[in-house]
């Protein structure tokens, strides 16, 4: 299903893997999380165990909101009076204050997502992988979530992996974008963004970068039609 | 200023992200009050009671049967305050229920167990799961002439027939449970790091539980029903009196007064049990997990 994947990620960088269905990025990301192995070569994770998000919140529904990130920290080892100030922690750290407590139907959307960003931030990994989390949202949320991200992003020094198939997501976030091919999944092109943090998804930098993609990734979805 | 900029723009911000959680958290809708619960479950099945003892009444003073067959409401609640006042009625009710109740913990274990050998051996599920299943099917009423041969007229005898009658569910009842899980869940734990014993004491057996205290509760049901077609058809003055044979002693004597009063004790100890023990734990964990108001 993949092909001659080869790249490297930075410390501190943030780079967007961009592709169709069907390219494997899902299945590169679960790799790299050490969820399966690869039938030949190598992932090389020099910061341990990496975090990773899901498209689906998928918080454990019978815990708190609070007991969800408590349960990344017991995965750590981490004692029980310590969880609890860390866990405020986190929650504070994506705009959750004072909500530890809400269940997770109780949340919206956006909240629960929020909530399982703290949770990955509670693996204290170097390394945040991240497969499509915000595709289920709505627009608006979508933005205030970018907006968190890069903010945390930023603050912690974190290296993050982004898995879409939003072009002007990847370009929105991204230091890098990394342009997939399908059947074999292959890199095919990679492109810098140099324009600096906090951009808006919708500034002319953006689109424009956003456009050029576009056309490179139709192009090669094309290949694909007889 | 740079700094300033910043300042303002997260603060901007997290207004905006608390402005769209006021919008978009999900407004749960007010628990009703107790006049509104009065109304919408208490009063209809009052309603229904009262007109069923007024049809009753209707039926003895046409003489639709002759009165030894159809006793009054009131011959049948004189014969209850009788039977409750010597003894009889509690002293049933206290060795059914011990017995239900032992049975029913036996059932527990032996079907916790084999529900868990189940799952984790395809093999085995493979083997006996569509007999397992099938089992539920099987009245357990069947058991009893069998259970008489091997353990004669025993509490051994009784024992075998609620076993028979309420492991299949409490094992099927956990598979479903295990069934149920999302596997995304499992991947959760694996992301975090919890190893094998980890997963299965934080992720798998809490995303279980529901299915499985619905099969402890056909569980129960099932201890019952098999208890009371056990206790009917098995006689022996060693055995003592339980609610069963108070029912068929009832038969032997011709008096109906008794069956009835017999079948009514049956039912709401079975009702009761099911209310006070079994409804509460299931509505707590329902609760908690959203899935029930």
């Amino acid at each position: 299903m993949l092909d001659r994947i080869d790249f490297d990620v930075a410390p501190g960088e943030f780079v967007c893997l961009l592709g169709a269905s069907g390219c494997g990025k899902s299945t590169l990301l679960s790799l790299i999380a050490g969820l399966g192995t690869p039938t030949s070569g190598s992932i090389e994770v020099t910061v341990g165990r990496p975090a990773l998000m899901f498209q689906e919140p998928a918080l454990l529904p019978w815990l708190t909101a609070a007991g969800n990130v408590e349960l990344a920290l017991k995965a750590r080892r981490v004692g029980r009076r310590e969880r609890r100030t860390e866990a405020e922690r986190l929650l504070t750290l994506v705009n959750l204050t004072g909500q530890g407590r809400k269940r997770v139907h109780e949340l919206s959307g956006g909240m629960r997502q929020r909530v399982a960003l703290a949770r990955a931030l509670a693996q204290d990994s170097r390394l945040l992988l991240m497969d499509e989390p915000f595709a289920a949202l709505d627009a608006i949320t979508r933005d205030a979530l970018h907006e968190e991200l890069i903010r945390l992003w930023s603050e912690q020094g974190l290296s993050v992996v982004f898995v879409t198939h939003n072009v002007r997501e990847a370009v929105r976030l991204g230091q890098r974008v990394l342009l997939m091919s399908s059947r074999p999944g292959r890199i095919v092109r990679e492109w810098r963004v140099e324009m600096t943090q906090p951009r808006a998804i919708e500034s002319p930098g953006v689109s424009a970068l956003a456009t050029e993609i576009t056309h490179h990734l139709r192009a090669e979805i094309s290949r694909h039609a007889r | 200023m740079p700094v300033d900029d910043t300042t303002v723009a997260a603060q901007d911000h997290r207004a905006f992200e608390a402005g769209l959680d006021a919008l978009e958290a999900p407004t749960l809708p007010p628990r009703p009050g107790p006049g509104a619960v009065f109304l919408r479950s208490v009063l209809p099945p009052i309603v229904a009671v009262v007109t069923f003892i007024g049809l009753w009444q209707l039926a003895y003073s046409t003489d639709l049967k002759p009165s030894y067959a159809l006793p009054s409401p009131l011959d049948v609640f004189w014969t209850l305050d009788q039977t409750i006042r010597d003894g009889r009625a509690w002293d049933a009710i206290s060795i059914s229920v011990s017995r239900g109740a032992l049975g029913f913990l036996a059932s527990l274990a032996v079907g916790t167990v084999l529900g868990l050998a189940m799952w984790r051996s395809r093999w085995l599920r493979a083997a006996i799961g569509p007999f397992v299943s099938g089992l539920q099917s099987l009245p357990s009423v069947a058991w009893v002439p069998a259970a008489i041969i091997w353990f004669g007229l025993s509490d051994a005898a009784i024992y075998a027939v609620v076993l028979l009658g309420a492991v299949p569910s409490i094992a099927n009842g956990l598979l479903a449970g295990f069934d149920q899980v999302p596997p995304l869940l499992d991947k959760v734990g694996r992301v975090l790091g919890l190893g094998t014993v980890g997963r299965i004491r934080h992720v798998l057996l809490p995303a279980a539980l529901p299915g499985y205290l619905a099969g402890l509760k056909q569980g129960w049901a099932f201890s019952w029903r098999s208890l009371m077609a056990a206790e009917l058809i098995t006689y022996s003055p060693a055995l003592g009196i339980g609610l069963g044979q108070l029912l068929n002693i009832g038969r032997e004597l011709n008096a109906m007064d008794l069956v009835i009063t017999s079948i009514f004790v049956i039912l709401v100890v079975g009702v009761a049990i099911e209310l006070l023990i079994f409804a509460p734990l299931e509505r707590r964990v329902l609760r908690t997990r959203g899935l029930t108001h």
